[in-house]
């Protein structure tokens, strides 16, 4: 086991590796100087070679790429260029709101896709199944953003009942959460019905209702905890996919996370914590699916530690 | 064992699962499209493809309308108003106009994002699993550091660096169309390439380029159809999630997702602004979703 976990982790370094280069060659695309950006349009062209200098932009490309990797080993991302405050610190702020925003969100979609899938499943080709599907089709199909707006149409303007935007009250989290949630609960719901749709026609699954197991606990006992193995790999990448879907959740209703903040530096031009952002988010992703496996692996006792 | 994980929507992420690559090999088109026109949900979404479809081809031409006029005395007129059936923008734009005219960016947007998706996407999955070796280990590499940047930050950041328009739109939403269409085909690819008639080319002295082009990628076709479909939708979304932004294709031109983003800020004096556009989004997305879940069922006919 120990060897899997060590072979495992080690096999994410080059992707998180990869993904540090992405992110450098991504803010070496900018067209124009970023030097030019951060000074401003006022600054003179002996403050733009200043701030040239100090961000060693003068330096070879493959030199800056040394530095860049040594300054992220340190956990040192820049400064914020429109701030002027460290691009860690930035983002440090904003990310509880994110986490949270997101964890209420995945609590939302597990337990609605778990429940939907589950009812589907066992009431196949009913009205409900069909009820169901269709959901979950209108999940992963709807706009996380117009959806947004209709629910602040309604439920802010239309009848006041929750706040339209911001965090300052508690029940300002209900509207985006469960807009963000939507869309994860519609692939849930999906993996799940389909999971256990599989595992239903088992045979181990006919033995226990042969032998007078009551229907509810062949479901739940015996289907459902067979059944989560796949739906497992599913939630975990819904939390990285809540966290991008969170992008667009947070800048409707104006909830003070990283992801607006994405969009508000790209709009300031503020590349320092576009990047720190995006590597981020990528990194976020790369530990997620690490640790799914790692949790596959541990559940799943068919799987070898080799 | 090494579990490798689908991050992308994939199939088996949208919860259905994959084609078996053998069996889709064995249905013929004829087979293949008579079950999809029994679909009934399918069905549905062909229907409203068809009206988008007639919409962004013949509508410009039967309503010449320049989009950046504004009539600043019709303003927020609601739907039916003085002959304005969908009712006027901030501009005193017709809604119905609008929409029409932004089909056209709307649907060539996610045409082309996923056009570059196949291009890039396909042939490197070919590569990638007909070669194996280093060739499959650097492509696979590649493949797991796009997927680790969710589809929406990745597009964010390549439209920071590159600027926005609609150029560098199809790009960013075409990058992040590749992985699933890599992953497909290389796993075609690896059992093609075990295959009797793969390996009687090789033996015949065929170049390895042309058993890819000849033998190995039409053989895979089914499959990549099937999440062409969804990526469509899943492109369509994308792109009109950067317009929403403003960070898209740029204003006057009426793509959805820009007009959307527009309408947020008359949210409390004009909602109709905001419904009409994303429920124009919504029933595209709709659309290439049924449509590609039926193509998958017509495809694989272990499911009926």
């Amino acid at each position: 086991m120990i060897t899997y976990v060590a072979r495992r982790v080690l096999a994410s370094v080059p992707t998180l590796w990869g993904v540090a280069t992405v992110v450098f060659v991504m803010a070496r695309l900018l067209p124009g100087d970023p030097a030019r950006v951060i000074a401003g349009v006022l600054a003179s062209p002996e403050d733009v070679e200043r701030i040239r200098q100090s961000m060693g932009l003068d330096k070879p490309l493959l030199v800056q790429y040394g530095t860049f990797l040594g300054s992220l080993l340190r956990l040192n991302l820049g400064v914020s260029a429109h701030t002027n405050a460290p691009v860690v610190e930035e983002i440090g702020s904003r990310l509880p709101y994110t986490i949270e925003l997101a964890v209420v969100a995945l609590v939302l979609a597990v337990s609605g896709g778990l429940l939907a899938g589950v009812a589907a499943a066992i009431r196949r080709n009913t009205m409900l199944d069909l009820l169901i599907s269709s959901f979950s089709v209108f999940g992963v199909s709807m706009p996380v953003y117009w959806l947004g707006l209709m629910m602040i149409i309604v439920f802010a303007i239309d009848f006041h009942l929750l706040p339209a935007a911001g965090a300052d009250d508690p029940a300002s989290i209900l509207m985006p959460a469960v807009t963000l949630a939507l869309f994860s609960l519609g692939l849930i719901a999906r993996m799940t019905r389909s999971s256990m749709l599989e595992v239903l026609g088992q045979d181990y699954v006919r033995t226990a209702r042969a032998k007078g197991a009551p229907f509810r606990s062949v479901v739940f006992r015996h289907a459902l905890r067979n059944a989560l193995l796949p739906i497992m790999t599913v939630i975990g990448l819904q939390f990285g996919a809540l966290l991008g879907g969170a992008v667009v959740t947070e800048t409707v209703f104006a909830w003070p996370g990283v992801g607006r903040l994405l969009i508000d530096s790209i709009f300031f031009r503020d590349y320092p914590v576009v990047q720190g952002l995006v590597l981020m988010f990528g990194t976020t992703f790369v530990v997620i699916n690490l640790l799914v496996d790692l949790l596959y692996a541990y559940v799943d006792p068919r799987i070898h530690y080799t | 064992m090494h579990m490798s994980t689908p991050a992308f929507i994939t199939p088996e992420a949208l919860g259905a699962p994959a084609l078996a690559p053998e069996i889709a090999a064995s249905v013929r088109p004829s087979a293949a499209w008579r079950r999809l026109v029994t679909h009934r949900s399918a069905v549905v979404g062909l229907a409203v493809m068809s009206i988008y479809a007639v919409a962004a081809i013949f509508g410009p031409i039967v309503f010449p309308f320049n989009p950046g006029q504004s009539h600043l005395i019709d303003v927020f007129l609601a739907p039916g108003q003085q002959g304005h059936l969908l009712g006027t923008d901030n501009l005193g734009r017709d809604e119905l106009l609008l929409l029409i005219y932004g089909s056209r960016y709307t649907l060539s947007l996610g045409l082309m994002a996923v056009a570059l998706g196949l291009v890039v996407g396909v042939p490197l999955g070919a590569i990638s699993g007909y070669f194996g070796g280093w060739a499959d280990i650097v492509i696979q590499r590649l493949t797991d550091i796009l997927l680790a940047f969710p589809p929406i930050v990745l597009a964010l950041g390549l439209i920071a660096g590159l600027g926005v328009g609609l150029r560098n739109v199809v790009i960013a939403v075409g990058l992040s169309s590749v992985p699933s269409f890599i992953r497909l085909v290389r796993a075609d690819a690896l059992r093609l390439r075990e295959l009797p008639f793969v390996e009687a080319a090789v033996a015949l002295g065929v170049p390895h380029w042309l058993i890819l082009v000849r033998h190995v990628i039409p053989n895979a076709l089914a499959p990549v159809i099937v999440q062409a479909t969804l990526s469509m939708g899943f492109a369509i979304l994308l792109a009109a999630s950067l317009g929403f932004f403003g960070l898209g294709v740029q204003f006057p031109t009426p793509e959805w997702g820009q007009m959307l983003g527009e309408a947020r800020n008359y949210i409390f004096s004009d909602p109709n602004l905001a419904t009409i556009p994303g429920l124009a989004i919504f029933a595209a997305v709709l659309a290439f979703n049924l449509v590609g879940d039926g193509l998958r069922d017509a495809l694989d006919p272990r499911l009926n």
